[in-house]
C-alpha cells in the first residue's frame, strides 16, 4: 500500500475547519506517548495538562491573563501573514512595547491619573510599532528578508531592554535589583482578580481586525496580495504599502500586549524578560486559521499550554520545557493537516 | 506513406480519470510511421493529457499503449525517449542563462564531448534547415529560435515519433512555413508526427490524418485535406461555430488612447525594453498590435495598465488627459478597462470566488463597492451575476472560485468584467489565448461591439486569424518597437511576417 496526495479541485471547506481539530487530536496523542515513555500514566498526564487548568477558578483566572498577549499578538499577526508578510519578530516588539510603556513611570514616578495608562498604552503601541517599522523598512527599501531581519531584533530588543533595565531605568532604591520602580494605581491596569483589562482589549482587537480582514477593502487588498501579488498589483494596490501597514498593526498589538503584560501583572520592569509569547503567537495565528477570531479560541489553548506546563512540573515531576515541545509539535501538525484542505489521501495498492 | 503497415504507436481504448474527471475516455487512435498527424480539439478536449500519457509523464487508468506491435508502459518520459519519443512543449524548458549546446547536453543521457556535440548540433539544425548557433545563450534568442532549440534536441536523439504541441503559436508566418518544410522532410524519412493544434487552416496544409478529441472522446477521424477549416471546427465544437461580424462602417470618432513617445526601462535582465512607441487610437476602432511572443507585448501592457509607470507623465493619453504618471485605479476612473493575458494570477486571484474578483478591477470605479473602505458583497455578488448571465459564464457553483473554471470561461469573465463597465478605452492582451472556439467567437464579438459603441480597443494578439478578423488596423511589435498602425486590408501575411521579424525596426547606431 502506498499513501497518495491528490489534489483536490476545489478547497475543502470542511477540512478547513476539521484541520486545527485533527492537529490537536494529534498532539495529544503525540504527548500521551511522551507521558507514557516518561513513566506517567498518559491519561493522568493529559488531565494534569491539558484538564486541570481549567477546572478551578483560580487558574482559569491565569489562564485568561496568559491567552490575553497570546490573542493580541496572534490577530495581528495573522492579517500579516494573510498577505504573505512574515514578521517572526513579535517577541521583539512585545519587549519593546514594555519597555516604552515602563518608560512612562520610570520618567514621572508620580503622575497619577487616567491620562498616565492611556499615554502608557500609547507608548507600548507605539513602541512596537517603531521596532516592526525596521524590517518594513528594510524590506522595501533593500529587499531584506524580513523573515531574518524581524527574528534577529527579537534579540536586539531583549539586550537593550536588559542594558536600560540594568542602567538608567533601574529603581533607584531598588537594592541594586535589576528592576524599575513598581508602578502604581493608574499606572496598572485596572483588574479583576487576576484578569486584567487587556484580555478586553484583545476581544476587541480581534474583532476589530477580523472586520478589517473580511469586511474592508484593505484586508481584501492584503489577502489579494497575499495570494497573488501580480493580481494586487493589477488591482492597483501596492505591495510596498501593505508592507509598512501589516509590520505597524503587527507591531503595535505587539507593543500593546507588551504594555499591558507589564501594566496588568508584572506591575514593573524586569530583567530578563523573555516570555516568549510573541513566538507562541505564531502558533496562535496559524493554529487560528490565519483569522484575527480564530486566534481567540487558538490563544486559550496555547495558554493552556504554559499553565498545563507549570503544573506537570509541580505535579508529575515533568520539566516545563515540555511545553514548548507541546507548543512546536502544535505547530508541525497544524501545518501538516493543512495539506488537507488542498489534497486528499489516497491509500493506493503498490504495483 | 504505406497504409498497410503496422502502427508505430496505438493507444488502446485509453481512460484517464482525474478525481470526477474522465480527462480521456476510451480513447484509441494509431500512428503510422511517417505519417503526419494531427490531433484536433478545443481547449480542455483532453489533448494535453493523450500526449502527456504517450510522453510517459502521466499513466494512463485503464487502457494500454502498442509500440511497434508489442503493449508495453510508458512509464516516464526518460523511458519515452529511450524509445524514440521526442516532444516539443508549448512551454519551453530552456535555462535562459545558458547556452543552445549546453540546454541540449542537459537533456542528453550519457557522457561525451562538448564541442563534439556542438559541431553535431551545427550541422544537424542546417540540415534540416533550421539554422542554430549552438554558443548563442538562449537569453538572446527570439522565441522561434528557442523552439528550434528545443526541436534539434529532440531530433539528436532521432526520433520515430516527435509531438509537437501547438508549435505555430509562437513563429511568424515565414518561420511556420520553415518549420513545415522540416517537418515534412522528417516525415518523409520516415518519423512520426503528432501535430497537436488549434489552427485548422495549417492542419489542413501539412496534416494527413487528423483525429478529434471532444470532451474525452474521440468524436472523429478524418483526412484533413478532404475537410474545410469550417467542417473541421464543426467536429471539434459538435456545433456551428459563431460568425464574427466586424465593422461595417468606419465612423472613427476621435483619439481616445494615444501613446506618445513611450519609453520604458527594462525591468530585468530577461524583459524588454519599449522603445519610442507612438500610437492613436480612436473611438469606434479596433486595433491590434501583432507580434511573436516575447517582443514586449505584455511590457507595452503594463505600461498601458499603470502597472509600470511612464518615466513622462504625457506619454499616455486617455481621452486627452495625460496618465503616464497615475497608477492603474487612476486609470480605470478616467474610462480605461484593462484585461491582462494571464487569467490566474494576474487577471484573477485563484483561490477567490468570482464576486471577489469582481472586486478585484472594479473597487476603484464602481462608488458603491467600497465606500468609506468597506466592501459591500451583495453588490460586488450583483457584478459578477450580471456578467457571468450576458457572457453564459459556465460554473458548477454558484459562486466559484476562479481556478475551478475552464480558461475560456474564466477568460469570459474577465473580459465581461470590464464589458460590464462600459469602458472607453479597452486594452486586451490575447484576448482569446487557449480559449476554446465557441468563447473565442462570443469574446472577439464583444470587442467589436464595444467598438460600435464608440469605445477604443487595443487587442495585443499573436493569432494573425484573429487579429485580421476582428482588427480595423494593425501595428506589429518586435523587440520593443512598434511599426505605424495600417489599415488592415493593406497587410498580406508576406508584409506581417516580415515586420514581425522586425523589418520596420529602428537601428540605435544609426
Amino acid at each position: 500500500m502506498r499513501l497518495d496526495l491528490e489534489k483536490r479541485s476545489d478547497r475543502s471547506s470542511l477540512m478547513a475547519l476539521l484541520s486545527p481539530i485533527i492537529a490537536v487530536a494529534l498532539t495529544l496523542l503525540f504527548g500521551a506517548i511522551v507521558f507514557w515513555l516518561r513513566g506517567v500514566d498518559p491519561l493522568h498526564g493529559l488531565y494534569v495538562y491539558f484538564i486541570q487548568p481549567m477546572t478551578d477558578e483560580w487558574s482559569r483566572e491565569k489562564l485568561i491573563v496568559k491567552a490575553t498577549p497570546l490573542v493580541l499578538m496572534g490577530a495581528g499577526l495573522a492579517l500579516s501573514y494573510k498577505a504573505n508578510i512574515w514578521n517572526i519578530g513579535a517577541e521583539g516588539q512585545f519587549v519593546m512595547g514594555a519597555l516604552a510603556a515602563g518608560a512612562v513611570p520610570v520618567l514621572f514616578p508620580t503622575w497619577q491619573s487616567p491620562e498616565v495608562m492611556v499615554v502608557m498604552l500609547l507608548a507600548g503601541s507605539l513602541g512596537g510599532l517603531l521596532w516592526a517599522w525596521i524590517p518594513a523598512v528594510l524590506k522595501v527599501k533593500f529587499h531584506a528578508n524580513e523573515i531574518l531581519t524581524s527574528l534577529m531584533l527579537v534579540y536586539v530588543a531583549r539586550l537593550v531592554f536588559d542594558w536600560l533595565v540594568r542602567g538608567i531605568m533601574r529603581d533607584p532604591k531598588g537594592m541594586n535589583f535589576p528592576k524599575s520602580v513598581r508602578f502604581e494605581g493608574w499606572q496598572r491596569l485596572p483588574s479583576w482578580g487576576d484578569v486584567h483589562l487587556g484580555a478586553l482589549f484583545a476581544l476587541v482587537a480581534a474583532l476589530a481586525l477580523a472586520f478589517v480582514m473580511y469586511r474592508m477593502l484593505k484586508g481584501f487588498e492584503l489577502r489579494t496580495l497575499g495570494l497573488a501579488p501580480r493580481a494586487g498589483r493589477f488591482a492597483g494596490f501596492s505591495a510596498d504599502k501593505a508592507v509598512y501597514f501589516c509590520f505597524a498593526v503587527s507591531g503595535a498589538m505587539a507593543g500593546l500586549a507588551g504594555a499591558t503584560d507589564v501594566m496588568g501583572v508584572a506591575h514593573q520592569l524586569q530583567t530578563p524578560y523573555e516570555p516568549n509569547y510573541g513566538f507562541v503567537a505564531i502558533i496562535v495565528a496559524f493554529l487560528g486559521r490565519l483569522n484575527p477570531i480564530g486566534s481567540i479560541i487558538a490563544g486559550l489553548l496555547l495558554a493552556i499550554t504554559f499553565i498545563g506546563g507549570e503544573a506537570a512540573q509541580a505535579t508529575l515531576h515533568i520539566p516545563d520545557k515540555i511545553a514548548k515541545v507541546f507548543q512546536g509539535v502544535l505547530l508541525f501538525f497544524v501545518l501538516a493537516c493543512d495539506t488537507l484542505i488542498l489534497y486528499r489521501i489516497k491509500l493506493r495498492a503498490k504495483k | 506513406m504505406n497504409s498497410g503497415a503496422s502502427p508505430l504507436l496505438q493507444a488502446d481504448h485509453i481512460v484517464k480519470i482525474f478525481g470526477t474527471l474522465r480527462a480521456n475516455d476510451d480513447v484509441s487512435l494509431s500512428i503510422k510511421a511517417g505519417e503526419i498527424h494531427a490531433l484536433l480539439g478545443e481547449n480542455g478536449a483532453g489533448k494535453s493529457t493523450l500526449v502527456k500519457m504517450i510522453y510517459g509523464a502521466l499513466q494512463p487508468t485503464s487502457g494500454k499503449f502498442i509500440w511497434q506491435g508489442k503493449p508495453l508502459e510508458i512509464a516516464s518520459p526518460a523511458q519515452a525517449r529511450s524509445l524514440g519519443i521526442g516532444m516539443v512543449f508549448q512551454h519551453f524548458s530552456l535555462f535562459e542563462a545558458l547556452t543552445a549546446a549546453e540546454n541540449i547536453a542537459l537533456a542528453l543521457p550519457g557522457k561525451f564531448q562538448m564541442n563534439e556535440l556542438s559541431s553535431r548540433v551545427t550541422k544537424l539544425s542546417a540540415d534540416y534547415g533550421l539554422p542554430l548557433d549552438p554558443s548563442a545563450s538562449i537569453a538572446d534568442l527570439s522565441v522561434g529560435q528557442r523552439q528550434r532549440v528545443e526541436i534539434v534536441r529532440c531530433l539528436l536523439q532521432n526520433p520515430k515519433l516527435l509531438i509537437l504541441d501547438e508549435p505555430t503559436s509562437v513563429l511568424t508566418p515565414q518561420e511556420a512555413e520553415q518549420l513545415f518544410i522540416t517537418l515534412r522532410r522528417l516525415a518523409s524519412e520516415g518519423c512520426a508526427i503528432l501535430y497537436i493544434s488549434h489552427r485548422l487552416e495549417e492542419v489542413r496544409k501539412l496534416c494527413d490524418r487528423a483525429t478529434v478529441l471532444r470532451q474525452g472522446k474521440v468524436v472523429a477521424t478524418c483526412d484533413p485535406r478532404q475537410e474545410t477549416p469550417a467542417s473541421m471546427a464543426r467536429m471539434m465544437v459538435g456545433s456551428d461555430v459563431m460568425q464574427v461580424h466586424a465593422i461595417s462602417g468606419n465612423t472613427k470618432g476621435p483619439v481616445r488612447l494615444a501613446l506618445q513617445k513611450l519609453t520604458t526601462a527594462a525591468q530585468d535582465n530577461f524583459s524588454v525594453q519599449l522603445k519610442n512607441i507612438n500610437l492613436d487610437v480612436h473611438g469606434g476602432e479596433v486595433v491590434a498590435i501583432a507580434g511573436v511572443a516575447g517582443n514586449g507585448q505584455s511590457e507595452l501592457f503594463d505600461a498601458i495598465s499603470g502597472e509600470i509607470l511612464a518615466v513622462q507623465n504625457n506619454a499616455v493619453l486617455m481621452d486627452g488627459v495625460a496618465a503616464g504618471h497615475d497608477g492603474v485605479t487612476l486609470r480605470r476612473k478616467h474610462g480605461a478597462a484593462f484585461v491582462p493575458e494571464e487569467r490566474l494570477g494576474h487577471a484573477a486571484v485563484p483561490n477567490f470566488v468570482l464576486s471577489n474578483n469582481a472586486i478585484l478591477t472594479r473597487h476603484g470605479t464602481d462608488a458603491d463597492l467600497a465606500s468609506r473602505g468597506i466592501i459591500n458583497s451583495a453588490i460586488a455578488f450583483k457584478i459578477a451575476d450580471q456578467v457571468i448571465k450576458a457572457f453564459d459564464v459556465r460554473k458548477g457553483k454558484v459562486d466559484p472560485e476562479a481556478r475551478s473554471l475552464s480558461g475560456g470561461n474564466l477568460q469570459k469573465f474577465t473580459v465581461g468584467r470590464e464589458l460590464d463597465r462600459k469602458p472607453n478605452i479597452l486594452v486586451v492582451n490575447q484576448p482569446t489565448w487557449g480559449v476554446d472556439a465557441g468563447a473565442a467567437a462570443t469574446i472577439r464579438q464583444a470587442l467589436i461591439d464595444l467598438a460600435k459603441s464608440g469605445a477604443a480597443v487595443l487587442v495585443i494578439s499573436q493569432d494573425l486569424d484573429e487579429i485580421f478578423e476582428i482588427a480595423d488596423r494593425i501595428a506589429v511589435i518586435s523587440r520593443g518597437q512598434l511599426s505605424e498602425a495600417l489599415p488592415a486590408k493593406t497587410y498580406t501575411l508576406e508584409k506581417i511576417g516580415l515586420l514581425m521579424a522586425g523589418a520596420h525596426e529602428v537601428s540605435h547606431a544609426a
